[in-house]
């Protein structure tokens, strides 16, 4: 289902912050695409990049952090915008879901007052109509007895009641695009299972696009239409999810997808990918995977691949790929 | 709630009780009683007549003894006399408390207001021009001497620009407000110069703090603007740690501005209390210290209320 204008096209989004004299960039080229009312998972190691690619696409990273590159959403540049059009965007029409409910959400204000004040200031409603909003929002959600719900903190919910709040908080305006950093990594398998849901439900009734980010590749094949998996600040694959599963074409994606527990395979030990994610100051000059590939060779040590289409929406950024 | 106020209003009592025996145990303590500095300025005095006296003042009595007395005496309202003064000691009391309420309510309040004025801007980039220039004002506060701000607050509005009286709390033969306020601007100055930059570092402190939360950012991502989102998720956090310093330092403030109201002859409770020390007016003395701690214990308790308030994972019970 390929629209002509995509939803979100990003284009060669890098995020560079100053350090020590040097801009280190861990974003870095980052380009893809997303059609209206489809999912599109982000997966990599903690450290990759992938939250401050969402936090890009809100404009919300912080202040000495540089974004170059193109988002282009629903047809208008957002690079570079002024701060206003950012605000009416946020919350609005892009929203986000964050990792930690009880830290993201405020201590000290009632859970149904933090989701009504989205409908105030983005819909203009009086408050006495956008507190009742978010109740049948909760309501929504699956939060049972939502009228005193509305008026408890987040500390007196549990960990997928908070979080159930978090993804009503950023419904509540329906916008076209959610992302959704990390949201069920927080919380155990069980409640994992009952927000993947959720959103799904969610999705197919407001019809939004949804960028799922997880470290975590089996809980993004769950519902993710396409997978872009990346590695070190860089998009190394990108393909659709059954794609991705049925031919894995660089070797992290190929290493991510072995260390997933199989039922059907009986193993001792899960295999790992040696190694962890270079600092940012050590990103090597060839391929930054390099260090950790069993087929890296001298080539790949000191050209940097390109991401390159191997069959029809399938691209993987590696010398070996398909090997 | 109702029990938690009750509760510790009991405990405050206790407290109270049990300073009151400790400052009375301590006056004893001090060198002399209150008929040595008669005799010294009444040679004449016999040893007879010392000792006749002595027993009608009760001081020939152990001091467990004499603070039952007092105790009973103060259980019925009548707290004694003032040596130095002849007259009660609660019509003493009332002027000084009086002044030391004006000094104190006007400067603890303009302090609170400017601290959180600076300290929300200075939060908002730290490091920024505006941020270096309230730490300086902050650092200036807390290490400048209080005597020595108000000498030169002496020196340049009442000397040079004879924009306002020196000392005193009021002109001879002019009651009137304005002069009472003219009187008073001084010392406030003094008083809230020396309190704000404390209350001001730590108001910025804990903004800062607040404003690196994940909640700030969801609210961020929320599309809120900066007002909003400094006043209405910032703020009321950055609030908890903050009034709990600031009901603190109320107490302190209360019986400690012995230099300020000296400095500018203010007849306030910190002057009353030093006086009477100097000159063994223990009853004096005694009901001074006695209502400083128990603004310090209310200051103690209102804050305790703040916290529940604004914090509502905290429950009193």
């Amino acid at each position: 289902m390929s629209v002509a204008t995509p939803l979100l096209q990003v284009t060669d989004l890098t995020v560079g912050f100053r350090i020590d004299g040097q801009v280190r960039k861990p974003v870095q080229g980052i380009s893809y695409s997303l059609d209206a009312g489809r999912t599109l998972g982000v997966v990599g190691e903690s450290g990759c990049g992938k939250s401050l690619t969402a936090l890009a696409l809100l404009g919300l990273i912080p202040a000495p952090g540089q974004v170059t590159g193109s988002v282009r959403f629903a047809g208008a540049e957002l690079i570079g915008q002024p701060e206003a059009a950012w605000r009416d965007l946020r919350g609005n029409r892009v929203a986000m879901v964050f990792q930690e409910p009880m830290t993201a959400l405020n201590p000290v204000m009632p859970i149904g007052t933090q989701i009504a004040e989205v409908m105030v200031l983005h819909q203009s409603l009086a408050w006495p109509e956008a507190r009742d909003a978010a109740i049948g929002l909760l309501e929504a959600v699956g939060i049972s007895s939502p009228r005193q719900r509305a008026a408890s903190y987040p500390h007196q919910l549990s960990g997928g009641m908070r979080q159930r709040a978090m993804i009503a908080m950023a419904l509540a305006c329906r916008p076209a695009l959610l992302v959704a950093d990390e949201p069920t990594t927080a919380l155990d398998v069980t409640i994992q299972a009952q927000i993947i849901e959720l959103m799904q439900e969610l999705q197919s009734e407001i019809g939004m696009a949804i960028q799922f980010i997880s470290h975590n590749l089996a809980v993004v094949s769950e519902l993710a239409d396409e997978i872009v998996v990346m590695y070190a600040g860089r998009i190394v694959e990108r393909a659709p999810a059954a794609t991705l599963f049925d031919r894995p074409a660089h070797p992290y994606t190929k290493g991510l997808i072995a260390t997933l527990p199989d039922p059907d395979r009986r193993q001792a030990r899960l295999p790992v990918i040696q190694g962890g994610v270079p600092r940012i100051d050590a990103f090597a000059v060839g391929c930054r995977f390099a260090e950790r590939c069993p087929l890296a060779d001298a080539h790949c040590r000191s050209v940097e691949p390109t991401l390159d289409p191997l069959e029809p929406e399938h691209w993987a950024a590696c010398f070996k790929a398909g090997q | 709630m109702a029990g938690f106020v009750l509760r510790r209003s009991l405990q405050a009592l206790l407290v109270l009780w049990v300073m009151s025996f400790v400052i009375y145990g301590l006056i004893g303590l001090m060198p002399g009683d209150p008929l040595d500095v008669m005799i010294a300025s009444n040679p004449g005095a016999t040893p007879e007549v010392v000792a006749h006296l002595r027993a009608i003042y009760g001081l020939d009595q152990p001091m467990p003894v004499r603070y039952w007395h007092w105790l009973l005496d103060a259980l019925h309202g009548d707290f004694g006399f003032s040596r130095t003064h002849s007259e009660p000691v609660l019509t003493v009391l009332a002027p000084a408390l009086a002044q030391t309420c004006k000094l104190m309510l006007i400067s603890f309040g303009l302090s609170v207001v400017l601290a959180f004025g600076l300290g929300v801007a200075a939060a908002r980039k730290p490091g920024g021009w505006v941020d270096g220039f309230v730490s300086l004002f902050a650092f200036a506060g807390i290490s400048v001497p209080v005597f020595w701000l108000a000498l030169i607050l002496i020196i340049v509005f009442a000397v040079q620009l004879h924009w306002l009286p020196a000392s005193g709390m009021g002109t001879v033969g002019d009651n009137g407000f304005i002069d009472q306020l003219r009187h008073l601007t001084l010392p406030v100055l003094t008083l809230t110069l020396a309190s704000t930059g404390q209350f001001t570092r730590y108001v910025r402190a804990a903004m800062i703090e607040t404003m690196r939360m994940d909640f700030i950012r969801t609210a961020r991502a929320k599309g809120l603007g900066e007002g909003r989102l400094v006043l209405r998720h910032a703020l009321r956090n950055a609030l908890i740690p903050v009034v709990t310093i600031m009901a603190l330092s109320f107490g302190t403030l209360f019986s400690g501005a012995l230099v300020t109201e000296t400095m500018f002859a203010q007849w306030g409770m910190g002057k009353m209390i030093y006086d009477a020390i100097l000159a063994n007016d223990y009853n004096l003395a005694l009901v001074g210290l006695l209502f400083a701690t128990l603004v310090t214990l209310l200051s103690n308790l209102a804050a305790d209320l703040a916290y529940g308030w604004l914090d509502p994972r905290i429950s009193l019970k």
